[in-house]
């Protein structure tokens, strides 16, 4: 792997934004996901490896240490702050149709269900893995899980609960979905969910976190 | 109106209240509906739940302002009736105390993260300082900032309550069990990194709720102890973990497995034993009597 990738690799790894991040201190000074990704790009190296040798190797390594209790939220921000901050010299090869993504992910909190931070932290992570991921918020609730879906019909579904009083309603938005379009995978996840509770409610998958999730995903289309 | 500190000084174990959120979801809660916007439309109801747990032998009650945070109720378009929902939730539950039972009003996170710029700590302690200030104007004798995960939002929630209240302030963090059998926050916060900071930043009273059940929340507390012998500690567990069965979340812990932890948590020097999600007036009756035991 070029030895710039790698560097790219590490600061996604370890959150550093760019030079001026104070963030993590033992690389203060130094150049970070920002100035790698640009100088990358400007040396000719194609924005699909940049992605796929840069970025998401650094993402899976954040993955996994934060499943293992090695890191925790803080850390995962920062390194998903260090990935966006290096796919913003990406987008312009998304949108020419240049690198082809994995695939399409809608995710979102359930209807009634306010909170986000979990959401986010997948959300974040299934991109920097090379999905495009469609975020529909929070409170979000069958209906519009099923429009996005008819604008989207490749995409595989995530919903995300908090709450023992919301997360009943992936019964019904599972349902809603199922009966449209049947053979659709949707994965869920939130902390009082479970794998006996994915079976009740019928949806494909259950990851208590999000490495699981993008692993699970990654091998549906690989 | 009574001191908490000045009741918990003889070594006196207290009993608070048990869950509002699954009992308002029992009353009619509509998933989506503001629950605190029942203090407004719903008060009799409201007031029904806090007496409830006055009846059960709770010598202290919470108030429904939980998530009625500028943030929070700006979701619902309810952010103009932030005093007033405040000052309501803490006058319900005045009303069911009576003159002898405290009143904790409830404050709990954001939802907002400050390390990832959603908000400024401007905002945030403004935010509280405006909760704080409406639950003491509805009479709370106490604010619980609870439920906390990041120490940075604890601590600035504590700070604003201290400055522009005179009630108590008391702090609880929600905590997982990790791999390693340790126990941190979403944010990676230890237990035994509460006291340093929210002490200093003027907690009268510090301790867990959520996360877990009661038998877990021991180790929770011994971890603080061995950090701080001597400032008043409150515990408030799940009844257990929730399953799902027949359509419903169901929490498996009952009232009597509840009580039957709270000789282990007296041993370990708590101070004040409530319940999070799922328990009920029974969890509470039951505790009360565990507690009356000693």
């Amino acid at each position: 792997m070029a030895e710039i990738l790698e560097k790219l690799a590490y600061c996604i790894e370890f959150g550093k934004i760019n030079k001026e991040s104070p963030y993590p201190p033992d690389m203060k000074g130094q150049d970070g996901a920002d100035e790698y990704a640009r100088q990358a790009l400007e040396s000719g190296i194609p924005a699909g490896r940049i992605l796929e040798e840069g970025l998401v190797p650094g993402m899976a390594r954040v993955g996994v240490k934060f499943r293992e209790n090695k890191i925790f939220v803080p850390q995962v921000l920062m390194s998903a702050k260090a990935m966006s901050t290096a796919m913003v010299h990406l987008k312009p090869f998304f949108s020419s149709g240049e690198v082809e993504r994995k695939g399409q992910f809608i995710i979102g909190t359930v209807a009634g269900d306010l909170h986000d931070i979990g959401k986010n932290l997948v959300s974040m992570m299934v991109e920097g893995s090379g999905w495009e991921v469609i975020d529909l918020g929070v409170d979000v609730p069958s209906a519009k899980f099923m429009e996005t879906l008819n604008n989207h019909p490749n995409a595989i579904v995530g919903l995300s609960a908090m709450l023992t009083t919301t997360m009943v309603n992936m019964n019904s938005i599972v349902r809603d979905i199922r009966a449209k379009h049947p053979k659709q995978r949707i994965i869920i996840g939130g902390a009082p969910l479970n794998d006996n509770f994915r079976k009740e409610i019928g949806a494909d998958f259950y990851s208590p976190d999000p490495q699981g999730a993008i692993e699970y995903i990654n091998a549906l289309v690989s | 109106m009574p001191d908490l500190l000045k009741a918990l000084k003889p070594g006196k174990v207290l009993v608070s209240d048990g869950a509002w959120g699954t009992y308002l979801h029992e009353k009619g809660l509509q998933p989506g509906e503001c629950p605190e916007s029942w203090n407004l439309s719903h008060p009799e109801e409201v007031y029904d739940i806090a007496i409830s747990y006055v009846r059960a032998g709770a010598d202290m009650i919470e108030t429904n302002s939980f998530g009625g945070s500028r943030f929070k109720l700006r979701h619902y378009e309810l952010e103009d009736k932030v005093w007033e929902i405040n000052r309501e939730a803490a006058a319900i539950s005045r009303k069911a105390a009576g003159d002898n039972r405290f009143v904790l009003g409830s404050i709990g996170p954001t939802g907002k993260l400050l390390m990832a710029g959603d908000v400024t700590e401007e905002e945030l302690y403004d935010c509280f300082r405006e909760q704080a200030s409406a639950l003491q104007s509805g009479g709370a004798d106490a604010i619980i900032i609870e439920t906390m995960s990041d120490l940075e939002e604890a601590r600035i929630a504590v700070t604003a309550a201290k400055k522009h209240t005179s009630c108590t302030v008391i702090c609880t963090m929600t905590f997982e069990r990790m791999a390693d059998g340790t126990f941190r926050t979403m944010m990676g916060v230890m237990p035994s990194e509460m006291p340093e900071v929210l002490i200093r930043a003027g907690a009268d009273i510090l301790g867990s709720n959520c996360g877990n059940g009661t038998r877990d929340m021991i180790p929770i507390l011994k971890e603080l102890r061995s950090v701080n012998p001597d400032i008043p500690l409150i515990i408030q567990g799940n009844a257990g973990t929730p399953k799902y069965l027949e359509g419903k979340t169901v929490f498996m812990e009952s009232p009597g497995e509840t009580a039957s932890f709270v000789p282990e948590l007296i041993r370990n020097k708590v101070n004040i034993i409530g319940g999070c999600c799922g328990t009920t007036p029974e969890h509470i009756r039951l505790i009360r009597r565990e507690v009356n035991k000693f």
